[in-house]
């Protein structure tokens, strides 16, 4: 009893006509770090959200007993009073504040209302100590990157003296490097008696730091895994999250290479903003029909921008370089154009850059192939449905109608929204930046079945991943970028993720052997 | 029991528009027991229409405007602008009456090519630019008019604002029958259009809507077109300006609707970085747009000076407000990518209603403007309230 610090007792937590948790137990012991893992809507946030007060004591059923005291969060800012602090994916910082004036937002360092600059800066270094960042305290957020704006969070959790850590998927949008940076803080910080929660999708880094791992499916709990006593293997907690034996995580496909659809030359790109820095250098690649060719590089190193610049210029500035289809120099410099001479670019962000989030299926659908049901600037809405309502059954959108928004759908059903989209312009080499992010492993499956199957019909498809295992899976061929400079070009069968990740981060050591 | 239920999950759904409706009728049975039932004589429900046309007029352009996610400050002051030009070019420059029409619809093309540049290529937001629009146009009104009235005008020019169809009954007939007509015609149109609908969704297997409420609305929009149509008949006939409105209603409706032009809207106010990265040319739609409500803002002017046959350098004043609030009482988002035709021209109706409503029960204009800004807050407060309860957050 006493080795518990939270334990949360048959919780069940209904919404409108569906049960998002059902008698739902969790007990997490002091001083350990605890995975929660699950598909996309199986009720991870949900738990977390009945745990932080953020679904305040009373609309759920059941008992949540932390430190021993029964408890009844009302609000975040009584869960918080209590040591429980949660990081949501969605890092809620404000960009033109500084680190430490964010690390005391709500609670700042005052003396009758006026702010002690010297001893929040102080405190703030402190803090930053301990979560390894060298940073000045008074440097703003928007000048400090994704990972390192993470800390900050833990930074502001810290000050908050905080017993029970949640992190929602912390290292989503962080690069290798930034997620071994974290995942090493949150053993450090478990040295230091402070006990995590952590919701992740990465199977790898469930196992390298937690001790326990609790599996949600459809609102129930699963089961709770011993990290210690049990070898657990990853098929292991794959078989828990989806309920099924997944064989093999990537569909065998027999690629079937044609002749050279795009070739992109010494292509030059600079930032839009800071117009002396280049961010893609004198960069070469092919893309022949039927191939799938994967993109490895690390966030930042101009992977996203050399897409985005080729597709119709949407990144950059003072853009060089050629495009040839098919043999013959083509104009990309708007996205029509772009669109026009057969290309497609799926963003890696869906709900900011992909989709009308307010807009039905449908809708979302027809965007950029709306000419082929328009006659005279009208559009045909019966066929729209009848393309749509063919698109939902092809590529399984799990949804009533084609008339559900868009927003309301699962992260792997909207990439497959996404997806369908583009399918309808009828494209001839398609750019799908990260597209399996964020989506459950199930769905994962399906998706690399929809580009194999884009492949099979002739087309060129253009992958950017920052998971090895994803691109050596599915690719033909594999691209490594780092700092904007293309640095290598491997077969499928011819590499390792150790190969892969060497060149997406030692470049310097490679110009000089 | 099922289908019961599926039924209220349904209008649940659709809170939004019934409570829309439901506010109309309870407005307008609420004035006509207040007024002891003058608000529904046939000379005040004529009036109703006749007065309130041309903020119906600029309401049907501002909710394309507001859906993109903009805004426009400036109708008010166009209205007034080219109310200025309509009585220089036909009483100073001895322009015909219908070229003058013609022109000043350019004039208004002219208008929303000039700020439509700026907020479309030059990236001002749209409140800026309308805004300095509001100034620049109310400024060039008085220019043009040297801060005097211009009146009269031919009575050509008069019947678009306040001219009626002719009387096929000879004025014998206690209903005008060309009025009447066009009512039944209306009516029929829109039932075989609803009907028509249906099937074809019923077709696609994507219909949703329960028969009964299906039939329930058909049936309250006939009777009301129908009493509309009779009530108007009883007076002087159809205004000139109905028929004006009633193109522009059903032209937009579609246009928002089913056109690519319309669609494109919808998705820039609904997410601009997605359209912009599926091939949607952002700037020349938010262009045209400004363009278009230009040309509409012009048509209202042309109305509004016509029916009070006098170009005036205060015309105008504070129309876009009410413009703005038709569009946000009818459902229209803040955010952009929501909002329809329809719902905006029953917004201006509300709006009309309580304008006409408490001027005949001598409401002072005080408590006027506290009444409308009440019901707006509580228009979009209750859209607010909506949204959290079935959004989820």
């Amino acid at each position: 009893m006493t080795t518990n610090i939270l334990e949360m007792r048959s919780i069940t937590k209904t919404f409108p006509g569906v049960k998002a948790l059902q008698d739902v137990s969790l007990a997490v012991k002091r001083g350990h770090i605890h995975a929660i893992c699950g598909e996309n809507g199986a009720g991870k946030s949900t738990l977390m959200k009945v745990l932080s007060g953020v679904y305040p004591h009373g609309t759920y059923d059941g008992e949540i007993v932390f430190e021993n005291e029964t408890v009844a969060f009302k609000s975040i800012n009584d869960s918080e009073a209590s040591g429980v602090v949660i990081i949501h994916q969605e890092l809620a910082l404000s960009p033109f504040l500084s680190i430490a004036e964010n690390i005391f937002l709500g609670n700042e360092q005052q003396n009758n209302g006026w702010i002690d600059w010297n001893k929040t800066n102080m405190e703030a270094a402190k803090l930053l100590a301990r979560v390894g960042l060298k940073d000045n305290p008074i440097t703003k957020i928007r000048d400090i990157g994704v990972g390192k704006q993470q800390l900050v969070e833990i930074a502001k959790a810290l000050s908050k003296e905080v017993k029970l850590l949640i992190l929602d998927e912390p290292t989503a949008a962080l690069n290798d490097e930034d997620s071994a940076h974290l995942l090493d803080l949150m053993k450090h910080l478990k040295g230091q008696g402070v006990t995590s929660i952590m919701i992740s999708h990465k199977l790898n880094e469930i196992k390298a730091i937690a001790d326990e791992v609790t599996i949600i499916r459809d609102g129930k709990l699963i089961e709770t895994l011993d990290m210690h006593t049990d070898d657990i293997s990853e098929e292991r907690i794959i078989k828990g999250m989806v309920g099924r034996d997944l064989g093999s995580r990537y569909p065998d496909h027999t690629p079937n290479i044609g002749e050279e659809l795009l070739r992109v030359e010494d292509w030059n790109v600079y930032h839009p903003l800071d117009h002396q820095r280049r961010v893609v250098k004198d960069a070469n690649i092919t893309v022949r029909a039927g191939e799938i060719v994967g993109i490895a590089g690390l966030m930042g190193a101009g992977r996203t921008e050399l897409a985005m610049s080729v597709f119709g210029h949407s990144y950059g500035h003072n853009i060089s370089g050629t495009v040839y289809k098919n043999g013959v120099k083509i104009n990309t410099s708007t996205v029509a154009n772009a669109i026009e001479h057969g290309l497609a670019y799926a963003t890696e962000d869906r709900k900011r850059y992909g989709l009308n989030l307010i807009e039905d299926i449908k809708r979302n659908i027809s965007t950029v192939g709306m000419h082929k049901i328009a006659k005279r600037g009208w559009v045909d809405s019966n066929q729209e449905i009848v393309v749509a309502e063919g698109y939902r059954k092809s590529m399984n959108i799990k949804a009533p109608t084609v008339e559900a928004l868009a927003g309301k759908l699962s992260g792997g059903n909207q990439q497959k929204v996404v997806l369908s989209k583009w399918m309808f312009s009828d494209p001839d080499v398609l750019i799908l930046d990260e597209p399996t992010r964020g989506i459950d492993v199930g769905a994962k499956y399906e998706i690399y079945g929809i580009i194999n199957r884009l492949a099979d019909a002739g087309k060129g498809v253009i992958v950017i991943s920052s998971e090895l295992p994803e691109l050596i899976g599915i690719c033909d061929r594999i691209y490594t970028i780092f700092e904007g400079r293309i640095t290598a070009d491997v077969a499928r069968g011819q590499t390792t993720a150790e190969f892969l990740m060497q060149n997406m981060t030692q470049e310097r050591d490679k110009d000089k052997r | 029991m099922s289908v019961f239920r599926s039924s209220l999950n349904y209008l649940a759904g659709q809170l939004r528009q019934i409570g829309l409706f439901i506010a109309l009728i309870a407005i307008v049975i609420f004035f006509q027991v207040a007024t002891n039932g003058i608000t529904l004589k046939p000379i005040n429900v004529t009036n109703l229409i006749v007065q309130n046309s041309y903020i119906l007029i600029l309401a049907v352009g501002m909710v394309m405007v507001i859906i993109a996610g903009h805004i426009d400050l400036s109708v008010g002051s166009v209205v007034a602008f080219v109310g200025a030009m309509s009585g220089v070019m036909i009483t100073q420059w001895n322009v015909p009456w219908w070229l003058a029409i013609i022109l000043c619809l350019g004039v208004g093309a002219l208008v929303g090519m000039w700020q439509g540049f700026w907020i479309a290529y030059f990236g001002i937001p749209a409140f800026i630019v309308t805004l300095a629009g509001m100034l620049t146009f109310r400024g060039l009104t008085q220019i043009a008019l040297q801060n005097k009235q211009i009146s009269p005008f031919p009575d050509e020019f008069r019947a678009l604002g306040s001219g009626f169809l002719p009387d096929l009954g000879g004025g014998t007939t206690a209903v005008e029958p060309l009025t009447l007509g066009i009512g039944i015609i209306a009516t029929l149109f829109l039932v075989l259009q609803g009907i028509r609908q249906r099937r074809a969704r019923a077709k696609y297997d994507v219909e949703d809507e329960p028969f009964a409420w299906f039939l329930t609305k058909l049936v309250f929009t006939a009777a009301m077109i129908i009493g509309i149509t009779y009530l108007l008949a009883s007076y002087r006939g159809t205004p000139i300006v109905l028929i004006v409105l009633g193109i522009l209603i059903v032209v937009y409706a579609s246009v928002m609707s089913n056109s690519v032009f319309g669609r494109h809207i919808y998705a820039i106010g609904g997410n601009l970085n997605a359209a912009a990265l599926s091939g949607i040319k952002t700037k020349r739609v938010t262009f045209m747009l400004f363009v278009n409500m230009g040309v509409i803002s012009a048509l209202a002017g042309l109305v509004f000076t016509a029916q009070l046959n006098l170009a005036n350098p205060k015309a105008g004043d504070g129309f876009e407000l009410d413009a703005i609030a038709a569009v946000f009482i009818g459902g229209a988002a803040v955010t952009g990518g929501i909002g329809t035709v329809t719902g905006a021209i029953i917004g201006g109706f509300i709006i009309g209603l309580l304008n006409n409503g408490m001027s005949i029960l001598g409401v002072g204009t005080e408590y006027q403007q506290l009444i409308k800004g009440l019901v707006l807050l509580g228009a979009v407060a209750f859209d607010v309230y909506n949204k959290r309860r079935s959004g989820g957050r």
